[in-house]
């Protein structure tokens, strides 16, 4: 069941793909421009067909070449974001909304509206409303399609940094509500990191890596094509308090981490991305350093590349810490899985859109009264 | 004045808007969004009646729907007079004539919408039916009207294929441009002095009523 799909083509872009995507699970496509994955979304959507392919939803085929079923676009139930949103310019807010609806339904439209925080602004133009709302007008039109699969083609690619940060966390929040197959299309791997169940790494048409996020973004190899250095590990963490010198104490499994300026009240559930070159180990706990952030460990691998790097996997509480070492260095310093470690971050080397609110999404559902989990 | 002249003129013109209003709206829709071979080819087809002296054209007009052609033949069996030298046959030739006048810009505001947008209709749901009446023409629209105005104000200037596919039969396919011609050649300069200036008020009118529409439009979209 879910959504299956498989796709092969000799060109514009070479295609060799097939993934699947469970029922209320994000799965990203990260690749390059020119990789394909916009090329695999368009196939699911029927806006493009490529010389061999399936898509299976929920067990019905809306494409499948070898059995010469291609489902029109309008009678596939999918709701797409597209990059630039292509809301309808001479509609409203609403009107948009309701486009998309089965029988169209004002009240219902607002709702939507409300749910990705657009309240009171249903009847203006899209031309009036900033590229951070046009997207949620977009997200809440997918949405009003009540769709078996969800795709969003990069939607987070034209609002500037502010507003993508606040953006991640909504998508956070509004997944609570989502029963769908999810498909994010991006090249941007913290994104990727920050929103994702899974991930298929696709290069030149073909899938380089795939698996949990946390496994793809700890394999060296799946992640070569996008840049090693964004080998990372996802810390879920708590907003505890903001200290008067501008640091927030972050409580997480871990223990607490000390990192600048990180916007949301205390209580607020955050992610935290910990880019692996970023982390230091050290095996004595070290004492008068300027790093903020000790945190002791037990290496539970250590995972070797072609190159001269290692990825040292480091269990901490019930999480893991990635760092990326020399060959050389754990070498020297004869690391061996099981022992006792200490890694090191600086709070300055998180960058600020590495942080995602992920908020209790209770409070959200008890805003709406009703659930709205069983009508998408 | 020659009111018969002028309204014949005019219901003319709005005969021939009114009939290529669907043929603007498909062909149009068709070129813009369309891509095949020989596209360019079918283009120039459809610019050619700019280039044209209308003699030329008018003297084809006459071979495909006179007397002894297939079409003419045709249309005598049907309704018992021919087509050319009646009020029909100018509507048939303005209506071919008025082509480019009526599908290019009809094209073009096709082509002002995004594919996307497009693309965007179909993920909700729409038909294309349904896709065009909701969203392609309301954005089209400008063009559309472009394309009514023009055809219907080129109808009524139209001279040389009026004359040689209709003639200047009075109330039948005598029009106010070939009454004024007419005035002209008899020497009655005032008469001729009234008319025109009559058609270029009502030239004028309908011109400006598309710029005062079309901006309406513009403001509405943004």
């Amino acid at each position: 069941m879910a959504l299956e799909v498989m796709a092969r083509a000799k060109g514009p872009i070479p295609l060799d793909v097939a993934f699947r995507v469970e029922h209320g699970e994000l799965l990203a496509l990260v690749g390059h421009s020119g990789s394909g994955k916009t090329t695999l979304l368009r196939t699911i959507a029927g806006l493009w067909r490529p010389e061999v392919a399936r898509v299976t939803v929920d067990g019905t085929s809306w494409l499948d070449t070898a059995a010469r079923i291609d489902l029109p676009t309008h009678h596939r139930r999918v709701g797409i974001v597209f990059q630039n949103y292509a809301l309808f310019p001479h509609m409203t807010a609403a009107q948009n909304v309701m486009a998309a609806m089965d029988v169209a339904d004002r009240y219902e439209a607002l709702r939507i509206l409300d749910l990705v925080n657009l309240h009171g602004l249903g009847s203006r133009k899209p031309a009036q409303l900033s590229g951070g709302q046009q997207q949620r007008v977009a997200v809440a039109r997918a949405l009003a399609r009540k769709p078996q699969a969800l795709l969003l083609d990069e939607p987070f690619s034209a609002v500037d940094r502010a507003t993508r940060e606040k953006l991640y966390g909504e998508i956070i929040a509004l997944r609570a509500h989502l029963a769908m197959p999810v498909v994010l299309v991006t090249h941007d791997m913290n994104e990727a990191q920050l929103l994702a169940d899974r991930m298929v790494v696709i290069e030149r048409g073909r899938v380089v890596g795939a698996g949990t996020t946390a496994q793809v973004m700890a394999d060296p190899e799946a992640l070569r094509a996008m840049g090693i250095r964004e080998v990372a590990a996802m810390l879920p963490a708590v907003i505890a308090e903001h200290g008067p010198d501008g640091l927030t104490r972050l409580d997480a499994a871990t223990g607490p981490l000390f990192l600048p300026g990180v916007e949301g009240a205390p209580g607020t559930q955050v992610r935290v991305r910990i880019m692996a070159h970023e982390v230091i180990l050290s095996r004595a706990r070290p004492e008068g350093l300027s790093a903020q952030n000790i945190l002791a460990g037990t290496v539970t691998q250590i995972v070797a590349g072609k190159g001269p790097a290692v990825t040292v996997h480091v269990r901490v509480g019930d999480h893991e810490i990635l760092s990326r070492i020399t060959r050389r260095a754990a070498e020297q310093m004869a690391l061996r899985p099981g022992e006792t470690i200490h890694a090191i971050l600086k709070s300055m080397s998180v960058a600020r859109d590495h942080v995602a609110c992920a908020p209790d999404v209770s409070v959200l559902i008890k805003r709406f009264q009703a659930p709205i989990c069983d009508q998408f | 004045m020659d009111w018969t002249a002028l309204f014949l003129s005019l219901r003319l013109a709005a005969w021939t808007a009114v009939i290529l209003l669907p043929v603007a709206v498909f062909m149009g829709r068709f070129l813009a969004f369309r891509q095949f071979g020989g596209k360019g080819l079918v283009e120039a087809a459809v610019m050619l009646p700019l280039v044209l002296p209308p003699t030329v054209f008018g003297f084809y007009m006459l071979v495909a729907f006179g007397r002894n052609s297939p079409i003419g033949d045709l249309w005598q069996s049907l309704f018992g007079h021919q087509l050319v030298f009646t009020f029909e046959g100018l509507v048939v030739a303005s209506v071919i004539f008025n082509l480019p006048f009526a599908i290019q810009p009809a094209q073009r505001g096709f082509e002002a919408i995004a594919v996307e947008v497009r693309e965007a209709a179909a993920c909700c749901g729409m038909s294309p039916m349904r896709s065009l009446w909701k969203v392609e023409l309301p954005l089209a629209w400008p063009g559309l009207m472009t394309a009514m105005v023009l055809t219907f104000a080129h109808t009524l200037g139209e001279f040389g294929i009026v004359l040689m596919v209709g003639g200047s039969i009075p109330g039948e396919t005598r029009t106010i441009a070939i009454a004024i011609y007419d005035r002209v050649q008899g020497f009655d300069d005032r008469g001729a002095a009234i008319m025109s200036a009559t058609l270029v008020a009502i030239s004028l009118f309908t011109i400006a009523i598309t710029y005062w529409l079309s901006a309406r439009v513009g403001r509405r979209l943004s």
